[in-house]
């Protein structure tokens, strides 16, 4: 087969793909993409997991290991037939959270942490770069076999040019394909389906060449299996450990690699068709497995001693002159190689953007997500930039590696890397009580002791770690040896590394969650992980929403692109009743963008940017706590202040009281003036007037009596007026000389009563005294004491308005203080006015008929306080009540 | 049992219940399959029978792919509708697959 042949055809058969993709991608965006979206693509697309590897270095690792080969698809025949448990519940979950890779998964699991993002995309490139290498090795290794017969034979004129012509082609392709529209739910159809033609030509080939050995090169099938058993792979030793070890790990890797979760999860079209691969995918397997050991064991039979074993599917058609199958088959694994590599550059071109340039570049910059920018156009550059350099990475890594290590060993070291994913991914779709910070540990552990035991070790001796430590360990502690932990030594490396990883990884994973407080935004998001099934609407709501609807158009179009973005608002405005492209922005409607927004730029960097808008950014436990305090603090201030304004109030209510009472006082005062001028004046007038009667001559001397006489009362009355208001003041200067004696009360009493009868003697008024308890002696003043009886009975002739008035008198003797009680039927003293009494000038009605001057109770409440006791009004007696207090014995 | 399953379910909600079971023991049920080879030491048997051990683990792999293709059949309309009101368990069956997990 001539060379340039070989390449023409390889040429060709690129066109063709770039072809179909292109095709598929037309018919997709016409709306007809109804067949490229078929579970049978769906499961043909899932064939990624068959790369060059499996494509030539099963055979080689069958030649070398015997069935062990099988573990690699075994582990996923297992996971997919038990679909139900894990395959269903992570679409189900990247659908509805819009995860777009492995990284996004569990950063948005666990509280849409980006550091976890960043851990695990740092991780997965580092695992995927030897699996990538690794591709370019077995292409360039192949076009060699082809090679061999030029004149240069195995030596291409320029090994590394090849690889660096494959690397710069598939970045090519990835990029036109692979980055051409940035919503990840939009899907890459182009590639899937390029992928999927590429998974049938793999298949094809390999059978073609199983077929052509078992029945062309060995006689049929009951011949191959007596060739194996006479074969040296009959001799290979089952080792338990590495049996069940392998199995373990492909089983993980199939769920943790990150293109494999980028066809399995992300371009996922529809759940029914996992349902399909259930049982389509582990077909596909053992289809691809089918042929690999008589391959092995003929080509190990007729092939010369030496020949590399990974290049029997190429080697024996050729040296069996079947031109036309090697080509075939070189074709194969060109396919295995290619679409691997494709689907690895883009989903690790995702992460990186999404988790590391994007953020990035959203922190430098100052402004926020509304200053403007083109960040569509940021993302779709920073994705491009991303696909070569993670080309580039695995083409600096084959040219420095020199593409010498057995395609199986690479392989294995990259599943164990990823691996490491699955505590945090497996534990955060089942445990509500994962956090993020046990899974931080639990990776870092994982990662840390997959790259100490396996990754550096495996550049060989005195590679990344030289052959001291290896063999004594560092700094000389043996029980650090990279291939025997603790001081156990002498398991596989492979096996020692995945057991210590694996197992330390889950246990940091497993403490430090149960030693650690998730976040409000990670507690819901376990929920939504975990209860996936439970609920159909997303989590993390925002709760407030300033966020403008045009801002968050304008933020959308430039990730979404304007068309998509649009299309988006309108029906989700439509959804809300509302004609164009505005819809309120309800939480609801938020939650819905983050989500469609996380599909193009990744959960956390989604959430940075809505909360930039929004206003309301990631509320922390550290937020509602200091919240809390805030409110407490308010809380205590007001109660404060509430406290201190009741004190006011009742001040006020105090001045106000003692306002109202200054002001009636005052008001008193002024009628009193003017009924004491009214009260002088009366008299004065009739003095006058009568005094002028008298000057007249021829006056008879009876009516100048009388008229002496009248003029004589009316000086009287007005002396006892000026006496009163002297004798007020002298009480109230406390000038008083008292008059000590000692009488009976009740015969004071009794004058009392006596004296007062003469007060409107026209009323029927009736006293009720209880004599046997009056009789008692008192020591005091009596003149005065009688004169305060004398008021207060007085008083009860004068203004009690009964029809038939009673005053009852009741005398009690309290100790050293003996109460004397006048009470009478009448209708008593408002309450307003009860407080002024007492006063000077207080008259209570319009005083014509009451004759006094509204001195009489001052007086008598000077003269009490005069005597040691006080008088007081007596509420709710039925009448008017008044209570005079007075000691026994006047202390002196 | 929840108080809100009903204790008799129709015919087919038991049929599909019972699938259910099914599909998540077939893992198990492969693995034990598969893991059978640990008791077997090719190179130590006196005649030689990696063949055999290579139709075995074909064999086994061939009944785990009917068994996953008749499940995966029969369990199809309960992805379509897993709301579908006749069966309430549905969900209470999604929601305890963690137990056993």
């Amino acid at each position: 087969m001539p060379f340039n042949i070989l390449v023409a055809v390889s040429l060709l058969y690129v066109v063709v793909l770039f072809g179909v993709a292109f095709v598929a991608e037309r018919r997709a965006r016409g709306g007809l993409a109804g067949w490229l979206r078929s579970p049978l693509v769906y499961t043909l697309s899932l064939s990624i997991y068959c790369t060059a590897w499996t494509f030539y270095g099963a055979v080689g690792y069958a030649a070398r290991s015997g069935l062990e080969f099988l573990t690699i698809y075994l582990g996923p025949t297992l996971v997919f037939v038990g679909w139900w448990w894990v395959l269903r519940k992570l679409v189900r979950i990247g659908r509805a959270q819009r995860v777009t890779s492995i990284a996004d998964l569990i950063s948005s699991r666990y509280g849409k942490s980006n550091f976890l993002g960043v851990l695990v995309t740092l991780m997965a490139v580092l695992a995927s770069t030897p699996y990538i290498a690794l591709q370019l090795q077995s292409v360039t290794l192949s076009f060699g076999v082809f090679a061999s017969d030029t004149p240069e034979g195995w030596a291409l004129p320029d090994q590394g040019a090849t690889a660096l012509w494959l690397a710069a082609g598939l970045t090519l392709f990835t990029i036109l394909f692979g980055t051409r529209n940035l919503d990840a739910n939009e899907r890459h159809h182009g590639i899937v389906m390029a992928i999927a033609v590429e998974a049938v030509v793999k298949l094809v080939a390999l059978l073609a060449v199983g077929i052509f050995v078992v029945w062309g090169v060995a006689g049929g099938v009951a011949d191959v299996l007596a060739r194996i058993d006479a074969s040296a792979i009959s001799d290979w030793n089952l080792k338990p450990g590495r049996w069940a070890g392998l199995t373990f790990v492909s089983a993980a890797a199939i769920l943790t690699l990150p293109r494999m979760f980028q066809v399995m999860v992300v371009e996922n079209a529809d759940e029914r068709h996992v349902a399909t691969a259930s049982w389509a995918f582990p077909l596909y397997l053992m289809l691809m497995s089918l042929f690999v050991v008589p391959i092995a064991v003929v080509g190990l039979e007729i092939m010369p001693a030496g020949s590399n074993p990974d290049l029997f599917v190429l080697t024996i058609p050729l040296s069996a002159g079947a031109g036309k199958l090697a080509l075939l088959a070189f074709l194969g694994g060109f396919s295995s190689a290619t679409s691997m590599v494709i689907v690895a550059a883009i989903a690790l071109a995702t992460m990186v953007s999404n988790h590391i340039v994007t953020p990035l570049w959203l922190a430098l910059r100052v402004g926020s997500a509304r200053a403007p920018g083109d960040v569509r156009g940021i993302v779709l550059m920073s994705r491009r930039l991303s696909i070569g350099a993670v080309l580039a990475l695995g083409y600096t890594y084959y040219h420095l590696s020199g593409g010498s290590a057995a395609l199986a060993a690479i392989g294995l070291i990259s599943f164990v890397g990823a691996a490491q994913v699955l505590p945090a991914m497996i534990g955060g779709i089942y445990w509500r009580g994962a956090t993020h910070v046990g899974a931080a540990m639990g990776l870092i552990t994982g990662f840390g002791i997959w790259l100490y035991c396996l990754f550096l070790p495996s550049f060989g001796a005195d590679g990344l770690i030289s052959t001291q430590v290896m063999a004594e360990g560092p700094f000389g502690i043996g029980w650090l040896r990279p291939q025997a932990l603790f001081g156990i030594v002498g398991l596989d490396p492979l096996l020692h590394a995945l057991f210590w990883s694996i197992l330390l990884n889950t246990a940091t994973f497993l403490i430090g969650s149960l030693a650690s407080f998730p976040g409000p935004m990670e507690r819901l998001q376990g929920v939504a992980f975990v209860n996936i099934f439970d609920q159909s609407s997303g989590p993390g709501g925002w709760v407030k929403s300033a966020a403008e609807a045009e801002d968050l158009l304008s933020m959308s179009q430039r990730i979404l692109g304007p068309e998509e973005a649009q299309r988006f608002f309108q029906a989700q405005a439509a959804a809300q009743g509302k004609l164009g492209f505005l819809p309120d922005p309800t939480p609801d409607f938020i939650a819905r963008l983050e989500r469609q927004l996380a599909g193009s730029v990744g959960a956390a960097t989604s959430h940075a940017m809505i909360a930039q808008l929004s206003g309301g950014a990631t509320v922390s436990v550290q937020d509602l706590i200091a919240v809390a305090g805030e409110a407490q603090q308010i809380k205590e201030y007001s109660a404060q202040l509430e406290a201190k304004s009741d004190e006011l109030a009742r001040t006020a209510r105090a001045l106000r009281e003692a306002n109202d009472k200054l002001t009636d006082l005052s008001v008193q005062k002024d009628a009193f003036l003017s009924q004491i001028s009214h009260e002088l004046r009366t008299p004065m007038t009739s003095i006058r007037a009568f005094s002028e009667i008298l000057m007249e001559v021829d006056l008879p001397d009876e009516m100048r009596t009388k008229y002496a006489g009248i003029i004589h009362d009316e000086t009287r009355r007005l002396t006892r007026l000026l006496d009163d208001l002297l004798d007020l003041s002298v009480l109230e200067n406390r000038r008083v000389q008292s008059n000590i004696g000692v009488a009976n009360l009740h015969d004071l009493l009794s004058k009392a009563v006596t004296s007062a009868s003469n007060t409107r003697p026209d009323r029927a008024f009736v006293v009720q005294r209880d004599a046997a308890s009056e009789h008692m002696p008192v020591f005091t003043d009596t003149d005065r004491l009688l004169q305060v009886f004398i008021n207060i009975v007085s008083n009860a002739r004068k203004y009690c308005d009964a029809e038939r008035a009673v005053l009852r008198i009741e005398v009690k003797k309290r100790g050293r203080i003996v109460e004397i009680d006048f009470i009478d039927n009448g209708s008593g003293i408002p309450k307003k006015s009860q407080a002024l009494i007492f006063e000077k000038f207080a008259r209570l009605t319009d005083t014509s008929h009451a004759g006094g001057a509204g001195l009489g109770l001052a007086i008598c409440r000077e003269i009490m306080a005069n005597l040691g006791g006080s008088i007081d009004y007596l509420p709710g007696q039925g009448g008017a009540a008044f209570r005079v207090r007075l000691p026994l014995k006047r202390a002196s | 049992m929840p108080h809100n399953q009903p204790l008799f379910l129709a015919r087919r909600s038991y049929r599909r219940r019972r699938m259910m079971d099914a599909v998540r023991l077939l893992p198990a049920f492969g693995a034990v399959l598969l893991m059978l080879p640990l008791l077997w030491q090719p190179a130590d048997t006196p005649e030689p029978d990696t063949a055999h051990g290579l139709v075995y683990l074909f064999a086994v792999w061939l009944v785990l792919i009917v068994a996953a293709l008749s499940l995966s059949r029969g369990l199809a309309p309960a992805l379509l509708a897993p709301e579908e009101p006749v069966s309430p368990g549905t969900e209470a069956d999604a929601g305890g697959e963690g137990g056993a997990g």
